[in-house]
């Protein structure tokens, strides 16, 4: 299976702080990948630069066996990927559908069938498409910022704590919805917290500290890791 | 109610509107006041409404409106003064350089060009600012420019601190309502294009706007330029509607006026800006005018009612709206012939809204 992003020898620093210090993975086609680690680990700035948000400072962003490091965002959307950035993030002031197509904005082709399609996904977005985004629930709202990455039909989504601040059933729910997005063909970068889930969901993981990976494997298998399990999964050490 | 049967009934309403203005004219000896006010109100509701865009719509806190009228208002006059004419308007500086003049409808819409082509240079620097920094750069901007346009060295060209006036200028308050309701169009369009939508994306979280591959600095610039383009035509009105203009007139309190204008309409409603710039200029041209003179009656002097006190009643009235509606008249709805044969017919809005789709 090829790789549809592989991010090599990465670094991003603001002003003299080096956030992510050089770290390589790869994002294989149509799998479900995740980064985990702990608050200020880098994995957002991670997210942030590969959508050309922030500038990395060095190593290189292959997507498709194209260089993005140094384009603009609006040019990586195009080439297939959107960000669901951290904390949701909707227009509030915007209805549910206007949030939708905001989604598409680098398309200029009729959205009919994407909107046709992610309201399938989410049913009680469609129940309330006339209604001003802020007026959401934030389970709602995650689901539309969700929907609204959707509708720029990408190749690769990428997911910052989609799980943040939600309560543990429409946690659950959410999982649900990534899986089911791959399941139709995107392939997923999940950023989480909540290493336990993000682990089970996914096919790829790798764990970050201090701008560093420090190990990768199946998610599976990093799962049942004795070291995840005491760091992230609230297991005691002996 | 369908779209097609609500397009009539609103062209409907502005032929019945511009046909009383016509009968009224007719009727009504033109040195009413009620025809100063309504051309006045036309001119700040185009002016409004270009501010709102900026404030309201894109989230861009400007307060360099003046500046830009400023600019508009000076390239109208310099433009159209007839040649014959000008050894009498520039009589200290040789009749000043520009030998020609052109048809006013032309140098209304270069004058908006020219505030255009300001506000995009201007941008460059200032559109990087946020919030607070941009109202004090704009502001700085609207203040330099004043002074700049009254600079002797440039006298040849702006007639230095001096009037500029014989220029020909429309009486009928017709055209007023025209240019200002064309004007307004083109930016209700803008809004509701998916341009509109990127400013409104751009205002409710920037982030995120830049995260859907929206370009901020491209957006912004637009829709700077737009508002200034619009603030510069509204600009050559005012000096058609006042027959003679000067730079000091166009003060920073101009700004905080279109800016009252616009809150008081309520920031993000086009139609509450129209509604509010007339309803201002009505009260502070014209019915509140009698808070500044003295006033007897049957030998009692009514206290209070001098020169000035009209201000203090206004600042009165600032301090309610900002207090107690701070949505303003509209909050961020907007007046429509659908919303009132809903309000008639007692349907409720969401139903009709969800056939109707947008």
């Amino acid at each position: 299976m090829s790789n549809l992003l592989e991010v090599r020898d990465l670094t991003v620093s603001y002003g003299g702080i080096q956030a992510v210090r050089g770290i390589s993975f790869d994002v294989p086609e149509g799998q479900v990948v995740t980064l985990i680690g702990a608050n200020g680990a880098g994995k957002s700035s991670t997210l942030r630069s590969i959508v050309g948000l922030v500038k990395p400072s060095g190593g290189s962003i292959q997507f498709q066996r194209n260089e993005l490091k140094g384009s603009m965002t609006e040019n990586i959307v195009k080439k297939g990927i959107t960000l669901v950035p951290e904390g949701r993030r909707v227009f509030v002031n915007l209805t549910v559908q206007e949030n939708l197509r905001l989604g598409a904005y680098m398309r200029s082709d009729d959205l009919t069938e994407d909107l046709n399609w992610v309201y399938d996904l989410f049913p009680r977005l469609k129940e309330r498409s006339w209604q001003a985004a802020g007026t959401l629930s934030g389970g709602e709202q995650q689901m539309l910022a969700i929907a609204r990455a959707l509708m720029s039909r990408p190749k690769l989504i990428m997911m910052d704590e989609p799980s943040l601040g939600l309560a543990p059933i429409i946690v659950q729910g959410v999982f649900d919805i990534i899986r089911e997005i791959n399941r139709q063909g995107v392939t997923i970068l999940l950023v989480e917290q909540n290493a336990n889930m993000a682990l089970k969901a996914a096919d790829l993981g790798y764990v970050m500290e201090t701008g560093r990976i420090t190990m990768q494997g199946k998610g599976s298998e990093l799962a049942e890791n004795e070291e995840i399990k005491a760091a992230y999964l609230g297991k005691a050490r002996k | 109610m369908k779209k097609q049967t609500e397009a009539i009934i609103s062209v409907a309403l502005i032929a019945a509107l511009l046909a009383v203005l016509f009968i009224l004219e007719r009727t009504i000896p033109s040195t009413s006041m009620l025809f100063t006010v309504l051309k006045k109100g036309a001119i700040y509701a185009l002016v409004a409404v270009s501010m709102n865009l900026l404030n309201g719509f894109t989230g861009l806190f400007s307060l360099g409106q003046a500046g830009f009228m400023l600019v508009g208002a000076y390239t109208y006059g310099v433009l159209t003064i007839p040649v014959d004419q000008r050894p009498n308007v520039y009589m200290y500086y040789d009749g000043g350089m520009i030998q020609f003049a052109l048809h006013p409808i032309a140098a209304i819409i270069i004058a908006g060009i020219i505030a255009g082509i300001f506000a995009y240079l201007i941008g460059l620097p200032v559109l990087r600012l946020k919030s607070d920094y941009l109202a004090i750069a704009t502001l700085g901007f609207a203040e330099i420019i004043r002074a700049v346009f009254q600079w002797d060295k440039l006298g040849p060209l702006t007639n230095g601190s001096n009037l500029l006036r014989n220029y020909p200028s429309y009486k009928s308050v017709l055209f007023y309502f025209i240019a200002a309701g064309v004007c307004i169009a083109l930016i209700v369009m803008l809004i509701n294009s998916t341009y509109g939508r990127a400013f409104k994306a751009i205002r409710d979280d920037e982030v995120a706007a830049e995260a859907m591959g929206i370009n901020l600095a491209h957006h912004k610039r637009i829709a700077f330029v737009v508002s200034s383009f619009f603030a510069g035509i509204s600009g050559a009105l005012l000096a058609m509607y006042q027959t003679s203009i000067q730079a000091s007139m166009f003060k920073s309190a101009m700004t905080y006026e279109i800016l009252l204008i616009v809150v008081i309409g309520g920031i993000g409603s086009i139609t509450g800006s129209c509604i509010s710039s007339f309803l201002f200029i009505i009260l502070s041209e014209w019915l509140l005018r009698f808070l500044d003179s003295e006033l007897v009656i049957g030998g009692f002097k009514v206290p209070l009612l001098r020169s000035g006190f009209r201000k203090v009643v206004f600042s009165i009235i600032i301090m309610i709206i900002v207090l107690f509606f701070r949505q303003g008249i509209m909050g961020t709805k907007e007046f429509s012939v659908r919303r009132i044969f809903n309000r008639i017919t007692g349907r409720s809005r969401k139903s009709s809204e969800g056939r109707n789709g947008r």
